[in-house]
This record gives C-alpha cells, sequence and structure tokens, in this order.
C-alpha cells in the first residue's frame, strides 16, 4: 500500500465522486492542457479546442472507463501492483504508453477533484490522494520493460 | 513556450479575481504543498509551518503577490522576476522539482476557489504561465 495511506479517508471520499463525469473531466482535461497526449488517440476524431474535446463521445466513454479502473484499484490499495499487472502489461506492450502520462493524469484527476469538492478537499486529502495517485502510476509501470 | 493572446486574456482576468485573496489563496496553496510533498520543508527549518502560523501567511502572501508581479508584466516576466531569480540561483537553491510541486498545488487551490473560472482552457493557460515563471526562476541556475 502506498506509505501510510489513509484508506478510510480516501473511500469515504470516494464514495462521493461522480466517477462519470469526473473521469470524462480528467480526460478532457488532460488533452487540452497536456495536447501532446493526444498522439494516443488520434482515432477518436475531433480534439482541437476545448470544446471539441468535452463534446467528444469517445472521450467521455474512454475517461469513464479509466476512472472505473482506477475506482476498483481503490479496493486494492494494499495490493495495487497485483490489481494493475495486467493493465500495466498492456499499456506497455500493446498500447505503448510512456508512464509520465499516468503521472499527468493522476495530477489533473486531483485538480479536478478540488474543483468539484472545493474546501472539502483539503491539503490533508490532497496529501492522500496523492499518494494513490502515485501508487496506482507506478503499479501502471511496474510491469513495462 | 510562449503564450497566446487567448492565454494572456485568461490569465490577467482571473488574476483580478485572485489578487482581492492573495493572503487566502498563498496560505492555501503553501499548506498544500507542505502536506503533499513534505520534502519541500527542508526549506524552510527556521519557519513555524503549523496551519495558522503568522509566518506561513505572510510567505504565503509573498509567494502569490510575486506571480502577481509575473501576471502584470505577462509580455516580460524574465525582466519582472529579474531579482527573483538571482535570489533562487545564488542564495535560495531551491531544486527545480520543487517549483513543479508549487506550481501544481497552486492549480488546485486555483480550481478549489475558483471552480467556475477555472475552464480547462484556463487549467491550460496557468499550466503554461507557471511552468514559465519557474522557467524564469532557475534559469540562473547554472
Amino acid at each position: 500500500m502506498p506509505n501510510g495511506v489513509n484508506k478510510g479517508a480516501v473511500t469515504a471520499f470516494w464514495g462521493k465522486v461522480k466517477v462519470d463525469e469526473v473521469g470524462a473531466e480528467s480526460l478532457g482535461r488532460l488533452l487540452v492542457v497536456y495536447p501532446w497526449t493526444q498522439r494516443f488517440f488520434e482515432s477518436f476524431g475531433d480534439l482541437s479546442t476545448a470544446e471539441a474535446v468535452f463534446g467528444n463521445a469517445k472521450v467521455k466513454a474512454h475517461g469513464k472507463k479509466v476512472l472505473d479502473s482506477f475506482s476498483e484499484g481503490l479496493n486494492h490499495l494494499d495490493d495495487l501492483k497485483g490489481a494493475f499487472a495486467s493493465l500495466s502489461e498492456l499499456h506497455c506492450d500493446k498500447l505503448h504508453v510512456d508512464p509520465e502520462n499516468f503521472k499527468l493524469l493522476g495530477n489533473v484527476l486531483v485538480v479536478v477533484l478540488a474543483r468539484h469538492f472545493g474546501k472539502e478537499f483539503t491539503p490533508e486529502l490532497q496529501a492522500e490522494f496523492q499518494k494513490v495517485v502515485t501508487g496506482v502510476a507506478n503499479a501502471l509501470a511496474h510491469r513495462y520493460h | 513556450m510562449s503564450l497566446t493572446r487567448a492565454e494572456r486574456t485568461i490569465i490577467v482576468s482571473m488574476w483580478s479575481k485572485i489578487s482581492t485573496q492573495t493572503d487566502v489563496i498563498g496560505t492555501e496553496t503553501l499548506e498544500r504543498l507542505f502536506s503533499c510533498y513534505p520534502q519541500a520543508k527542508t526549506y524552510f527549518p527556521h519557519f513555524d509551518l503549523h496551519t495558522g502560523s503568522a509566518q506561513l501567511r505572510a510567505h504565503g502572501s509573498k509567494v502569490v503577490a510575486a506571480v502577481g508581479d509575473a501576471v502584470k508584466s505577462i509580455d516580460n516576466v524574465a525582466s519582472a522576476l529579474s531579482k527573483l531569480s538571482e535570489l533562487h540561483a545564488y542564495v535560495l537553491r531551491v531544486d527545480p522539482v520543487n517549483f513543479k510541486f508549487l506550481s501544481h498545488c497552486l492549480l488546485v487551490t486555483l480550481a478549489s476557489h475558483f471552480p467556475a473560472d477555472f475552464t480547462a482552457d484556463a487549467h491550460a493557460a496557468w499550466d503554461k504561465f507557471l511552468s514559465i515563471v519557474s522557467g524564469v526562476l532557475t534559469e540562473k541556475y547554472r
């Protein structure tokens, strides 16, 4: 488990998150704020403006998929590497995604959570989530070769 | 990397809201920095970093005010922050990785306080602007 994560606080908070919305917004913001990440999504169509990105059905669907997976990972904070082993292999062998992108997406997710929850997303809660997103990013990179 | 006209407009307009709360924004940014990246505390052994500390508030204000100086000279950030750049290079020598941590915490704080204004385009503009500021502050390091 990521170093001393407050599992209770993380899971309690995550229960309030609208995973579909937050997933779509996080992926959308990744594509807008770090446009080079669009390199993995050439089949998604028009991503040329924020408006295009956020109106794109494939972005919404994929954002939801990614965050559903992240969500599932939160049930395995004690063994993130195990939980994400096959996804790690997929991202390396088939998708060829530079693991740096997992860190970028993790930080975008944190920004989106802050935007949705305001004051409730305290510095202490953010600290827990930073540990979690780092743990997930490391787990997804773990099987790279 | 330089800002487009649209990005400059977004930054200047958000700054007008931020400037009315530099204390609050600055303090929270530093609280987030020290909670999430405790290694950043190594640069402040002489500070009381507890919540509510006057030093934390004063320093937070100072940091956000400097960002404001950069906004006011958005066409020439290097000249506006020249003295600060020297300070960081020759005196403070903060490892460059910490500018990324601080920038991220400022973005999180802005998102938290200005959810409607902090659109994806605003997020992109501020991320880019803070990269530029960080670059200026580290450009004399070697």
